[in-house]
């Protein structure tokens, strides 16, 4: 056995191998601190939610290591394992604006995906005319929606849904949720329809196809990838939508973040029943956004790179 | 392709018989007759004319989805095929016009008046008190101030969000599982957000960024108690929600740039530095103008945190011009003057967008 190495690298390439070295540290260095100042806050309400008071204060961060999880925060909520079979006000209530935020957030989307899809489509075969409205300025109209602030329509709707008695109902949400994502749908749906070759359609119309039914038939079924990325933006956006709920829902329709905020405010701070509530809030999202991240990614990216 | 033309085209033959003309436009015109009585019928009973009991105006909203419907019905009848197309849009369309542009009249008229809707006078004109309000209100112009300091943080956000998607476009392990975590703020309520953040996570005694801030060696951490680092707060906490959003849209645009343009420089001996700066860079404008537009419309909206963390305070130093009306309906429930501050802001925000747009269309595509 030869004890000497014959083939060794040079002095240059053993600093090449070292800087590669610690670039790559660098890297993930920063991909690691990226990833726990995203996941911290999730994890750290997480916890809350199994902490007791003297957990909080004394700082406690790791589970069964520092402190001995405890229901605490779940059993205020009615949904701890030994209240879950109870009655319980607060679980109701709850659950209420849970279904509350469920229907809202799914009925608008629904109908924004249905009415951006079509409009969309239309945008991309055909030539319209409106009066003096061409095909670019009625995308542009569309498109437009996206820079109304919600605070300019919030006081005419409030008034409006006074005298339309839709104040507090889902119904008035779900409209001006469609209104809000609308714009969205058109743009993502738009560049996937343009994406899609216009000899398909001609087929199925040579075939005998109406409009109308190659578009059902062919179409759709090609584009609903981009429809689902589109539903899934539209959903996180209205799941997560604040501040017209809190001006127009009072009791009835109250929906899930209106009741997080409520909570908030209230002083004394019950650090585990809010976090729990915040939990709650946010789990829907979180698995949604673990699941389906493919879509959220393709429907964000979609408008971006033309 | 022709520009004029449709994209597909069908020749079709529908025979227009005058009966189904007539019927279409009677279709029309009828729905609007029976519309337009509905609105007369309401008004009438509401200044006491007719002696009709209405609950609330909801006739007059069915009176339009009715109107709507057979407006729809009627382009099918009046031009077959052709109409058939129309139907694509026409639904949206009218939603659209629905609910923003008759609102956006309607606001234009309580802009101009006093209305305070818990007092029993209702509505009244009142002229232009409310602009005259508007010019000596001190927290609405620290508002529009604070809004563009918002505004200018979008630069910070767009130079991180950059950073992020290079790593991830870059040759690393378990790009997925980086991709995801990233994504997730994203994915949280702003309002819960504020909580988790705002409240717990920074709360003096025992919120772990306040021992961080501690250990860090800021003696007596307070994050909202100086204007300065209470806005820098807002910032940060907004900004965290929103950097995947620009991150994801940046890095889509890296992933279409194909890697030979990187390769070709790489062999012509350009640093990585130079080969960003010189091909990445100037090939991502595009993508990050489109990225950086879309983020300052979602900033303009900036609210739900600041109602919810700091309501504005300390001394108006966070508030966004949203979450300074929603305080101010919510004080004083008086919708006139918030809809003017609104409709001024509303102005304000189309004249600077339509300037940014004309200034990077001139630098984008230079004329000489």
């Amino acid at each position: 056995m030869p004890d000497k190495q014959i083939f060794h690298d040079g002095e240059s390439d053993l600093l090449q191998k070292t800087r590669w070295f610690s670039g790559r540290v660098a890297v993930y260095g920063i991909l690691i601190f990226w990833t726990v100042v995203c996941l911290f806050p999730i994890y750290w309400t997480i916890t809350t939610s199994f902490k007791m008071a003297p957990n909080v204060m004394q700082g406690h961060l790791v589970p069964l290591v520092d402190f001995a999880p405890k229901w605490l925060g779940w059993k205020s909520l009615g949904l701890s394992p030994d209240t879950i079979w109870a009655e319980s006000t607060v679980r109701e209530e709850f659950l209420k604006r849970f279904t509350n935020s469920t229907i809202s957030a799914l009925a608008s989307s629904t109908l924004a995906v249905i009415l951006g899809s079509m409009a969309a489509y239309g945008l991309s075969r055909f030539r319209y005319r409106f009066g003096f409205m061409r095909n670019p300025d009625i995308s542009f109209f569309f498109l437009s929606q996206l820079i109304l602030p919600p605070v300019v329509l919030a006081l005419p709707f409030l008034v409006l849904y006074k005298q339309l008695d839709l104040l507090d109902t889902s119904v008035g949400l779900v409209m001006l949720y469609t209104l809000t994502v609308l714009p969205i749908v058109i743009w993502i749906m738009r560049d996937q329809f343009s994406s899609i070759p216009v000899e398909l359609e001609e087929a199925a119309l040579v075939d005998g196809l109406s409009i109308w039914g190659a578009f059902l038939t062919i179409v759709l079924p090609i584009a609903l990838p981009g429809m689902v990325a589109a539903f899934i933006l539209c959903l996180v956006l209205t799941w997560n939508e604040y501040f017209f709920a809190a001006l127009l829902t009072s009791t009835d329709a109250k929906t899930l973040p209106v009741m997080v905020a409520s909570q908030t405010g209230s002083q004394g701070i019950n650090w585990w029943a809010m976090a729990a509530l915040s939990t709650a809030a946010i789990l829907p999202l979180i698995i949604i956004g673990i699941v389906l991240e493919r879509y959220i990614i393709k429907g964000m990216a979609a408008g971006a790179v033309k | 392709m022709s520009k004029d033309g449709d994209l597909l085209h069908v020749v079709t033959f529908d025979d227009m018989t005058p009966m189904r003309l007539r019927f279409g436009k009677l279709l029309i015109w009828g729905s609007a007759a029976v519309m337009a009585l509905t609105f007369a019928a309401l008004a009438l009973a509401e200044g006491g004319y007719i002696a009709l009991e209405f609950a609330n105006w909801r006739p007059a909203l069915y009176g339009f989805l009715f109107w709507s419907v057979c407006l729809c019905a009627a382009q099918v009848v009046l031009y077959g095929e052709q109409g058939k197309r129309t139907l694509f849009v026409l639904p949206a369309a009218l939603f659209v016009v629905a609910m923003v542009v008759f609102p956006l009249v309607f606001a234009l008229g309580i802009a101009f008046s006093d209305w305070n809707l818990s007092s029993p006078t209702g509505r009244q004109f009142n002229g232009f008190d409310n602009v005259r309000q508007m010019w000596n209100d001190p927290f609405y112009w620290n508002a529009l101030k604070n809004m563009a300091y918002y505004t200018l943080a979008i630069l910070a956000e767009y130079a991180v969000a950059f950073g992020l998607a290079l790593l991830l476009a870059s040759d690393i392990k378990a790009r997925k599982f980086f991709r995801v975590a990233f994504l997730m703020p994203l994915m949280l309520s702003p309002v819960a957000v504020s909580w988790m953040v705002g409240k717990s996570m920074m709360e003096i005694r025992f919120g772990p960024l306040a021992r961080l801030a501690r250990w860090l060696g800021w003696e007596r951490p307070s994050f909202f108690g100086d204007p300065e680092v209470a806005r820098a707060m807002i910032m940060m906490m907004d900004a965290w929600t929103f950097i995947p959003f620009m991150m994801i849209m940046i890095l889509a645009g890296l992933q279409a740039i194909p890697r030979e343009l990187q390769e070709a420089a790489r062999v012509d001996g350009a640093s990585a530095w130079r080969g960003f700066w010189e091909i990445t860079f100037p090939l991502m404008l595009p993508v990050s103008i489109t990225a950086i537009l879309i983020r300052i419309i979602f900033k303009l909206k900036l609210a739900d945190i600041i109602i919810n963390v700091t309501s504005g305070g300390p001394g108006g130093a966070t508030d966004s011009v949203t979450s300074f009306i929603f305080r101010e309906y919510r004080d004083r429930s008086n919708v006139g003057y918030g809809t003017l501050l609104a409709i001024v802001y509303l102005v304000l925000i189309v004249v600077a967008i339509t300037v940014f747009m004309k200034l990077v269309d001139r630098w984008m595509n230079p004329r000489y």
